[in-house]
């Protein structure tokens, strides 16, 4: 009824073209967007804001760096942790030794150089391909975790090898970063450089750019026939990931924890955000928010939901169900939808639209 | 195997062991800070190759299971883990070991069959990542369930294997060689276990049936193979050695979580071995083995130490980067 | 699935959030302890006791005493599994939950301690993290909110040295020593302390880091026992990496009367998955071992008599101890505020006082039913550390016994070393340190 598209005629290619070209969709996004940037940081707990919201952000960006590699190009990879880590000690390095510096620029520059190393890593996927890849990307989770946990150097010679971000200014003295940052400003700045980064990304897979990525994607060899280089196709989808990777990296150390050291972001965290992309849905930007929220609120959920349901469960039982719902959970929503919460949210689009004269 | 490779591997092993050797003597003439001498070096290696079956232990279970289904199974580690905490389970209730690994093969066989029916059977033809993380999702799941039931607390698996350092070659060199009876139980272990699995294969129904499968799933079925039972024996297989490995694992390190992640330390194994093939996962698991205990002793000071964990998938990957699909994978051949 | 479906999904997890977000109820007095614990995870083995020996002794002071002074103890656990993120959720969900402020926050983990510091800073909560964190967290004027007592790893390895000197007739020149240790933020911290005294007594000191988790020791301890062969080996090891560090030891026949670890690798956890390959084995401890103190009975008395009680098979174990010691820590904080702010229950700033003048005597200790089971604690303004002493103690296959005296760390050597780490955090992070004069 609300959700039918009838009369919106479109006069133009750009129109056509548009990212979201039902004038509902725009106006339920423009009104989320009012929500999100006003009510939220307004009406929230700090809880909310703090352990939900700003890692439910900085994950999306790290989904949306894996989703651009393994989602749109097809190669699967499991070394999100090392590119996250990279960003973390970048940033933490750029902003300690220049500290003039400003700090979006500081996050951009240290995903520039996450960018770099994952160009690096990934010319052996020239050569291999599928499994055989996403294990040889563990060579460079492992060793990149390795190299910022033994070089001191990374961490400006801290007796633990514990970087902690130094405070730094958005503008004037409403800080970003440290302790007099408040989660309002912090959820409030993800919230802005999360949406414009997923823009952009959103953008760049409509481009040549990331039709060359898709083609590569369904069939390499077909896709050099057509003359499309993978050399240029693959790492440039591994640039391009590396470096929102690398930007989620330095947000989760100065923004979300403020302080890391190189383990927390071990293998665990690859294949948390693996887990993300594909519940989420492989190949889809929303899918990337989807399964990001999903597996920050799912944990979250289950060891809240004994205590708010009134049942007087152990914190170990609790623990351990967890674990089973967690992972029936995923089985579950597998054989329900391969494809990911981003085709369920489609189907039911499709739904909404012929609803209530489905015939 | 054509007698060709053979002979390239039994001349060139020693070949390479030989040179590695001889560069690290050089460079500790070069170096005095460098300590090399060959007994060490030998013992080193052999200390490796023994901990390199350890990890082709658990990589079988990966390689059984792929071969016959391509699904990569995350939860390979987790079911070691499982296997190992029931096993301990039933000991502490009162069970004779041999009793009680006959019963926790039963619960792995009625493990095997849950899988497929609640997992495999639902996502016949999914791409192979769904598939991969199916296998994640029971991987969490063993790994709550495990310990919902069992505790998590240490346990010990003691099954009589003696542990004491053994000291060979006395006469030859000074001091002896150093081997530990515990490895060597385990490789002996091992040995046994891939040669029932290689009889298996090659000698029963079901064996024949399952290298068919492995073959060609389609061209298994129009000849009347039953996909569905072998997905379970094959599964049941996997359990049981899980169980295996799960028994020596437990034994050297204690039955608790972090058994579940030696599954990581399988993988490098595996992609240098290839994926399918039974032998590859013996061999990779040696030369991972040895290769990473050699370089965490002689290389791993010059930078710092703890370095095996990515050497071993560094010197996967430069395998790789020679043969794509493993040193015994099937080559991969695609067409258009 | 249809919408159907896809509707009950989202009225299921609607219901969810809507409950989570219920307020508790407010009562005035019931003094608030939340506890973050690790009871599953890699780590649970040790987690275990420790959140059992916590939670015990505070719920065994409302059995026996009526509370703390008669206002009634309240813990809520939340589990971290031992991982950072998790750690901060589970601060973030628990510090607003009690029926009062939260008196203090046991990180009961070196990253977590990390990642709390500067957030507890801001909320004004209080951490204590005994035996672990940051060594350098000690010096109260940049830190007046954390609490290293009753001895920091820093000191665990001065001690070490003291005690190993005394083994070899009181000088260390021309020996070898060893340090195993997880290769994370907690295991390097007693490196900066070996390598200073190293020059100090004349030994060599070489390190062997372990990755994590540690079951992968095999090239490490074919490098001391073959190579490097010390004269003694210092572990700073953390769950499974123990007992398989134990194991390797003795599969290269090291000696287990030579290998001393920190007293986070001396639990029964630790040693027996080892069996008996672990007899011997020593490490530092900061408190009594056993389940002899007339405390442990009023515990077996007024709980697990009731049919209360976290875990009967845990009373007594090392890490059941340390979960006692540091409610002890947290409890007398709490009375020692009371003295000063009436006996109600407490704000986090007023327990904040509480443990800045904090002071538990050898006379106070025995009162507590627990005689000579920690040396008496004294804390400042400026000294947070509060002058703690640990001892040696050893493995036997059956039990731990405490093998050596009360060893008090030089602290004339370490005081200037943790001041001056401070004071470079504090400039770092445009921190205004506190006048303690």
């Amino acid at each position: 009824m609300i959700y039918r598209e009838a009369g919106q005629f479109k006069s133009s290619y750009g129109a056509d073209q548009a990212i979201f070209p039902i004038r509902q969709d725009r106006i339920a996004l423009v009104i989320l967007l009012a929500l999100a940037v006003v009510a939220v940081p307004l009406f929230a707990a700090p809880y909310w804001l703090e352990t939900i919201l700003v890692p439910f952000l900085v994950f999306s960006m790290a989904a949306i760096g894996l989703n651009l590699l393994t989602g749109y190009c097809g190669q699967l990879s499991l070394g999100t942790g090392g590119f996250m880590a990279c960003g973390a000690f970048f940033a933490y390095k750029l902003s300690t030794a220049f500290p003039e510096l400003h700090i979006v620029l500081v996050f951009l520059l240290s995903g520039l150089g996450t960018a770099f190393v994952g160009i690096l890593f990934g010319i052996p996927s020239l050569r291999i391909k599928g499994f055989y890849l996403a294990v040889a990307t563990l060579a460079a989770q492992f060793f990149l975790v390795w190299m910022f946990n033994k070089f001191p150097w990374w961490n400006n010679y801290s007796p633990s090898g514990v970087i902690s971000a130094p405070p730094r200014a958005l503008f004037g003295d409403i800080y970003l970063t440290g302790i007099q940052a408040t989660p309002e400003i912090k959820y409030s700045f993800l919230l802005v450089f999360v949406a414009v980064m997923a823009l952009v990304a959103k953008n760049l897979t409509r481009s040549r750019i990331g039709r060359t990525w898709m083609a590569i994607r369904d069939m390499d060899i077909a896709a050099e026939i057509i003359g499309i280089r993978p050399l240029v196709a693959k790492l440039s989808a591994f640039a391009i990931s590396s470096f929102y990777i690398g930007i989620s990296g330095a947000l989760w150390a100065f923004i979300y924890t403020g302080s890391v050291e190189a383990l927390a972001f071990d293998i665990n965290r690859s294949f948390q955000v693996l887990f993300m992309i594909i519940i989420g849905g492989l190949g889809s930007i929303l899918g990337s928010f989807l399964g990001a929220a999903f597996i920050v609120l799912l944990p979250i959920l289950l060891s809240n939901a004994p205590t708010a349901l009134g049942l007087e469960i152990s914190v170990e039982l609790i623990s351990h169900m967890e674990f089973m719902i967690f992972g029936a959970l995923i089985i579950f929503f597998l054989i329900v939808e391969p494809h990911g919460l981003a085709r369920l949210w489609q189907i039911g689009k499709e739904k909404l639209r012929l609803w209530p004269f489905p015939y | 195997m054509p007698v060709r490779t053979l002979s390239i591997w039994i001349t060139g092993v020693p070949l390479a062991i030989g040179a590695i050797g001889f560069a690290f003597s050089l460079m500790a003439s070069l170096n005095p800070s460098f300590f090399f001498t060959w007994p060490y070096f030998l013992e080193v290696l052999s200390a490796g190759l023994l901990q390199g079956v350890m990890y082709s232990l658990v990589a079988l279970g990966f390689v059984l299971i792929f071969k016959a289904s391509s699904v990569f199974n995350f939860a390979q580690g987790s079911m070691v883990l499982f296997a190992a905490l029931t096993m301990v389970g039933l000991i502490e209730m009162g069970l004779h070991w041999t009793l009680a690994f006959v019963v926790t093969a039963g619960v792995m066989v009625l493990l095997a069959i849950a899988i497929e029916r609640i997992v495999l059977r639902p996502m016949v033809n999914q791409p192979h990542i769904i598939m991969f993380m199916a296998t994640i999702g029971i991987f969490y799941f063993l790994d709550g369930f495990g310990q919902t039931i069992w505790g998590s607390n240490v346990k010990i698996l003691d099954i009589g294997i003696p542990k004491d350092p053994i000291f060979v070659l006395t006469g030859l060199v000074e001091g002896g060689m150093l081997v530990n009876s515990f490895d060597l139980v385990a490789a002996i272990v091992g040995a046994i276990l891939v040669a029932i699995l290689a009889v298996f294969f090659q000698y029963t129904r079901i064996g024949r049936a399952l290298r068919a499968v492995a073959d060609d799933h389609q061209a298994a079925l129009s000849v009347g193979i039953p996909l569905k039972t072998i997905w379970v024996v094959v599964w049941s297989v996997a359990g049981i050695v899980a169980l295996v490995a799960g028994i020596m694992w437990g034994g050297k390190a204690g039955v608790q979580f972090t058994l579940a992640l030696i599954a990581l330390k399988a993988l490098p194994v595996l992609i240098l071995g290839g994926f399918t093939s039974i032998p590859g996962a013996i061999v990779g698991g040696l030369i991972i083995g040895a290769g990473e205990q050699v370089a965490e002793v002689f290389l791993g000071s010059l930078v710092g130490g703890a370095i095996q964990d990515w050497f071993a998938y560094m010197l996967a990957l430069v395998v790789l980067l020679f043969r794509p699909q493993g040193l015994f994978g099937e080559k991969i051949i695609e067409r258009v | 699935m249809n919408l159907r479906k896809l509707g009950l999904v989202a009225l299921g997890a609607a219901l969810l959030v809507g409950g989570i977000s219920a307020p508790p109820a407010l009562a005035a007095e019931t003094q608030y302890f939340p506890s973050l614990v690790y009871r599953t995870g890699p780590y649970a083995p040790n987690g275990v006791p420790f959140a059992n020996g916590y939670s015990d002794y505070l719920l065994m002071l409302n059995e026996r005493d009526g509370g703390i002074n008669g206002v009634k103890v309240e813990v809520q656990e939340c589990d971290t599994a031992y991982n950072n993120d998790r750690g901060v959720e589970c601060y973030e969900r628990l510090k607003g939950s009690g029926q009062s402020e939260p008196t203090l926050f046991n990180p009961l983990s070196t990253g977590i301690t990390y990642a709390l510091i500067e957030r507890a800073r801001a909320d004004g909560n209080n951490i204590v993290s005994g035996g672990y964190g940051r060594a350098d967290a000690s010096d109260g004027r940049v830190f007046p909110h954390v609490f290293t007592l009753p001895i920091t790893y820093w000191a665990g390895a001065d001690s070490m040295i003291q005690y190993v000197r005394a083994q070899e007739g009181g000088s260390l020149k021309g020996k070898k020593i060893a340090l195993v240790y997880h290769d994370s933020a907690y295991g390097k911290e007693p490196i900066a302390t070996l390598e200073r005294l190293a020059g100090e007594e004349g030994y060599t000191f070489s390190k062997f880091p372990v990755a994590h988790p540690g079951l992968e020791q095999k090239a490490t301890w074919l490098q001391i026992g073959r190579q490097l062969r010390p004269d003694w080996v210092f572990m700073w090891g953390w769950g499974v990496m123990n007992s398989t560090a134990i194991k390797e030891a003795a599969s290269v026949g090291f000696p287990m009367e030579k290998f001393v670890g920190i007293w986070w690798s001396a639990s029964e956890a630790d040693v027996i998955p080892a069996g008996d390959s672990a007899n011997g084995y020593k490490a530092l401890g900061f408190h009594g071992v056993g389940a002899g103190f007339p405390v442990h009975a009023d515990i077996t008395k007024h709980l697990y008599g009731k049919g209360m009680g976290a875990g009967k098979e845990t009373v007594g174990d090392v890490l059941y101890n340390r979960g006692m010691f540091n409610a002890v820590v947290a409890s007398e904080a709490v009375r020692i505020a009371q003295g000063k702010f009436g006996k109600r229950a407490l704000t986090s700033k007023e327990v904040n006082w509480g443990l800045n003048n904090l002071e538990i005597s050898n006379a106070r200790w025995a009162e507590l039913g627990m005689p000579d089971f920690a040396r008496g604690i004294k804390i400042s303004c400026a000294d947070h550390e509060g002058a703690g002493s640990s001892y040696v103690q050893q493995w036997d296959g059956k039990t731990w016994s405490k093998v050596s005296d009360w060893i008090a760390p030089n602290n004339s050597a370490l005081r200037p070393a943790y001041e001056s780490s401070a004071a470079q955090y504090a400039k770092e992070n445009n921190i205004a340190m506190r006048d303690c004069k």
